[in-house]
């Protein structure tokens, strides 16, 4: 028997992007299947087929702006024993001039998913929220939370249609999924706010020192980058924007799974320290969060430029050091 | 830059890709399988522009299990190649072709093992040849020499390979070949 028509199965496909017509299925008791899409002419559904003339190129018609894009940023995210790390600078540019120098980068979603965002700052704003009001709307027709995986899946396939435009979105999803076989309901943290309304249920306190979790692909600590070209990848340590070649230096030579949660901590903001000093469009301050089974836990925002100058005391010692001895030496 | 190799011998065919995921010139993960299980004896091996390859063989993937799960049995590798092809084909003149190179292979209980080539031009092209008294490890070290030449010649450095093998028996996860792997 040959295999249906190319036309007909897509039509099939229980999502569809953009098309204003909703379509529901029996199996979910009537709820709506589709996903919210902001409209733009220019954004091409994954089965659309247009019946009018685009212009013959295959970008998005030029609009003119008045200033650059923001683009240039560190941010980083990384899982050891103790958890995921998501540390970032705080500074937009747009072109050569400091746009803002107080950022926030990262953003939390709910209780156990916070959001890195690198790219253009006014879309990745735009999709994180759109992201977490499609997690929400899972989690009240599901009566389950939606896992990492699952959003970060739901929010490429979200961006796909505007593949080919100027889009730029690369976010690095950081967040703890919870055991499979367990009700969706986080224990609240007291150190975290949410962004929706969890229904706090009692939940028996997860003893997170005694259970090993294992790096199973749905459970546990979960680090997924997702860009606005498609790209969706799951790994241990990622490392996004400008600054990130320097961020990755620092990383590579420091990560191990068996840091403490301070080692860890001190290699993040090491790594973006040390990137904001390289890169002319990271700096200002660091933003840092640790995510466990508990939840979110944001670390008081630092400035760098007291780092800078203590490292450059440092530094000015360390040469001083240097000096004596060759003087010594000289003389001996 | 990516690597995708298939070897047909009598009765199996051999495949490997390299395992980086890059994103301009940064390696962003070292361990990536650019291998998708369409059915029990295909393996579909895609690259290309990023987010067009996951897309793309997701939906062909999907599509393959579908049939099984109508129809009650599963596609040949050739029907699945040509189904592949169909699609490439389609979406080539519209406003969102896909920017992907495929390699599918399989073995057909009938036809035996069968390796295709698909570009994003959406070309397909059955390997017509294989190569007579191939035994599997000669086809592994012949792997072998091909990535020692890769690794010797070509400007990137691709440190690792997953390497699987298809054979009546199905699909074979073999040791990933390193840099250096004599």
């Amino acid at each position: 028997m040959p295999l249906e028509d190319t036309a007909s199965t897509i039509n099939v496909i229980d999502y569809n992007f953009g098309l204003s017509r909703q379509k529901t299925s029996n199996r979910n008791s009537g709820v709506p299947l589709h996903f919210f899409l902001p409209t733009s002419p220019d954004s091409a559904p994954f089965h659309y087929r247009p019946s009018f003339h685009f212009p013959a190129s295959n970008h998005s018609l030029n609009v003119i702006r008045p200033f650059t894009l923001a683009h240039g940023t560190t941010t980083l995210g990384f899982i050891f024993q103790g958890g995921v790390i998501a540390a970032a600078d705080t500074r937009a540019s747009a072109g050569g001039l400091v746009a803002c120098p107080a950022v926030h980068k990262i953003t939390p979603i709910h209780s156990h998913l916070v959001v890195t965002s690198s790219g253009s700052g006014a879309d990745c704003m735009l999709w994180e929220r759109i992201l977490a009001r499609e997690i929400r709307l899972y989690q009240l027709r599901h009566r389950q939370r939606l896992s990492i995986r699952g959003a970060a899946k739901l929010l490429s396939f979200m961006l796909h249609p505007f593949k080919g435009t100027d889009v730029c979105v690369a976010l690095t999803l950081c967040g703890w999924d919870k055991e499979a076989g367990n009700t969706g309901c986080a224990k609240i943290s007291e150190d975290s706010t949410f962004k929706i309304n969890d229904s706090s249920s009692a939940h028996s306190s997860q003893d997170v020192n005694v259970r090993a979790y294992s790096a199973s692909p749905n459970s546990g600590p979960q680090l997924i980058y997702v860009c606005s070209d498609g790209t969706r990848l799951q790994g241990d340590v990622f490392s996004v924007g400008s600054g990130s070649p320097y961020a990755y230096g620092v990383l590579d030579r420091g990560l191990r799974w068996s840091l403490s949660r301070d080692e860890a901590i001190s290699l993040a903001r090491e790594a973006v320290f040390r990137a904001t000093h390289r890169d002319a469009y990271s700096g200002n301050n660091v933003d840092l969060f640790h995510i466990t089974a508990q939840g979110w836990k944001q670390r008081q925002r630092e400035d760098l430029k007291e780092e800078f100058y203590r490292d450059m005391e440092k530094r000015a010692k360390i040469v001083d050091k240097r000096k004596r001895v060759t003087e010594l030496d000289s003389y001996g | 830059m990516e690597y995708l190799i298939g070897i047909q011998g009598p009765d199996f065919v051999l495949v490997a890709a390299d395992n980086v995921a890059a994103s301009s010139i940064i390696q962003m993960k070292h361990d990536y399988d650019k291998m998708f299980k369409l059915s029990e004896k295909i393996l579909l091996l895609c690259v290309g522009e990023a987010g067009d390859t996951v897309q793309f063989a997701e939906y062909i993937q999907k599509n393959v299990q579908l049939y099984k799960m109508r129809n009650g049995y599963e596609l040949s590798p050739s029907a699945a190649a040509n189904f592949t092809r169909k699609n490439l084909a389609d979406y080539l003149r519209s406003r969102t072709p896909y920017h992907v190179n495929l390699l599918l292979a399989g073995y057909d209980d009938t036809d035996g093992p069968g390796l295709f080539y698909m570009d994003h031009l959406s070309s397909l092209a059955k390997a017509p040849f294989a190569a007579h008294d191939l035994t599997r490890d000669d086809a592994v070290d012949l792997l072998k020499k091909c990535i020692e030449e890769l690794n010797k010649r070509f400007i990137l450095n691709l440190p690792s390979f997953t390497v699987r093998l298809i054979d009546k028996e199905g699909i074979h996860d073999l040791e990933k070949l390193a840099h250096g792997a004599k």
